[in-house]
């Protein structure tokens, strides 16, 4: 009995309307994100990731109703992340029918937000969403923070100065209940994912640790789960039809590793 | 379709939606509730949880749930208890150093879960009894969505008496073993969750529902 790798697939989601692109026969409506997950959920997915991109909180309505909509016809976890800044906003994603809910700026901006977050709905529903970059050596040669790796805000165009392992350390600590360790270096190359950091973050967290930026191919999962990653989630490999859910198992089995 | 009537206990623990679309999935007629009369009178009640077992059980006593769920197992009506909702079953639950008593119906603790990674988050195996009805169909390599830190890891109960049938007791390992489900009489539970368990987890619920 050995707990199976998860692969999750993440849809990026704007007003209730998948963003990239889809390539999938069979589809009614490519950009409804209910669509998409029940045929995700079909091929083996085991967990479904929404982050919620809309801008406007004006338009959080729509986001609740999708959720609730998917709640409905996919029987299996959902985790909504984008924009959730206080317990409130988890409330109201849990009673639409998210099982977990991700948190990532809010919580750089003021950490006891996860410890609030985990006092009043368990540390299980706390996914913390680390996007973090290698560092540019200052001229000395030395690092910006111990590890190397600096946690970033506004999709990695910003950096905070905060060390990437310690704060996933630390928001473990807090409460925590998983990291989803995004690569900001990584994201979009499609060259696979930053196994140095998953391993890097891998020794310092006992709570489970998603792999997240960079998947392009095939043989790009292994080496992230070999590093010490539980789960790996794709975006773009997965909504362009390039991989398919099942292929990503195939791959991890073949390697050695337990799938569903 | 089983059109079987099941009260889904709302004492502000659980995932009370998840698990009431599940079992509508599954051919139940679902009912959130904490009346007492209507929790008394549908074929099956589920109780969920999910968060801290002292919290559970506070809000589950403010409810009268455990009144509610001793009233139908002593009319031998049944029960289901998911995740914390089954870890509230056992005597007493031990997090963060803190013991709370639980509903005793089962003796044993629910400890912290000693593996590298923690929480037990993920899709695992189970070792069910060859006999059980809860996992009847369902082939031994299928796999049941988990999400929890505390776990019951000594089956404690002893049946004696040979005109009472022996609980079924199904094991899981994360670290170590712990118990994933059990079936004693008019009382079921599991530690993971079927109503996020998928194809298997439904297949589990309608187990279920062909008992009530």
């Amino acid at each position: 009995m050995t707990l199976a790798v998860r692969v999750i697939p993440c849809l990026d989601v704007d007003n209730g309307r998948v963003v990239k692109g889809v390539n999938f026969q069979n589809l009614r409506d490519a950009g409804d994100p209910v669509e998409m997950a029940k045929i995700y959920g079909e091929e083996g997915a085991d967990e479904l990731t929404f982050l919620d991109i809309t801008a406007s909180s004006g338009d959080r309505e729509t986001t609740y109703d999708v959720v609730r909509r998917t709640a409905e016809q996919v029987f299996i976890p959902l985790t909504v992340g984008g924009g959730v800044r206080t317990p409130e906003d988890v409330d109201k994603l849990l009673r639409a029918g998210a099982d977990k809910v991700g948190v990532n700026t809010a919580a750089i901006a003021r950490p006891e937000l996860i410890r609030e977050i985990a006092e009043r709905f368990g540390s299980q529903v706390l996914v913390l969403s680390v996007d973090a970059r290698r560092c540019t050596p200052t001229p000395d040669g030395a690092s910006v923070t111990p590890s190397g790796y600096e946690v970033t805000t506004h999709g990695g165009r910003r950096g905070t100065g905060i060390d990437a392992v310690e704060w996933a350390h630390r928001a473990a600590e807090l409460g925590a209940g998983e990291i989803l360790l995004n690569s900001m270096d990584a994201d979009g190359t499609k060259d696979g994912y930053d196994t140095a950091m998953i391993e890097a973050v891998r020794k310092h967290v006992t709570v489970p640790v998603i792999a997240s930026g960079g998947a392009g191919k095939l043989t790009d999962f292994a080496p992230a789960v070999a590093a010490g990653a539980d789960a790996v989630l794709a975006a773009s490999v997965f909504h362009f039809g390039d991989l398919r859910i099942g292929q990503v198992k195939d791959a991890l089995r073949d390697a050695g590793h337990p799938v569903r | 379709m089983s059109n079987k009537s099941v009260v889904v206990l709302d004492y502000g623990f659980g995932n009370v939606r998840s698990a009431e679309r599940a079992l509508a999935h599954a051919g139940a007629q679902v009912e959130i509730t904490r009346d007492y009369d209507k929790a008394m009178a549908a074929d099956g009640l589920l109780v969920p949880g999910v968060g801290a077992f002292a919290a559970c059980m506070e809000g589950l006593r403010a409810a009268r749930g455990d009144w509610i769920v001793g009233r139908r197992l002593s009319g031998g009506r049944p029960v289901m208890g998911i995740c914390v909702g089954m870890q509230i079953l056992f005597g007493r639950g031990i997090e963060h150093g803190i013991e709370a008593e639980g509903l005793d119906e089962w003796p044993g603790a629910v400890e912290p879960l000693r593996a590298p990674v923690v929480p037990h988050m993920g899709w695992n195996t189970v070792k069910a009894p060859g006999d059980s009805q809860l996992f009847a169909g369902l082939d031994e390599g299928e796999r049941y969505y988990f999400v929890h830190s505390y776990a019951v890891r000594t089956w404690e109960l002893e049946v004696t008496n040979p005109h009472v049938p022996a609980p079924k007791v199904t094991w899981s390992t994360h670290g170590e073993p712990f118990v994933a489900a059990v079936e004693n009489g008019p009382l079921w539970a599991t530690q993971f969750h079927p109503e996020k368990s998928g194809d298997a987890g439904a297949r589990l619920l309608r187990n279920w529902l062909d008992t009530l």
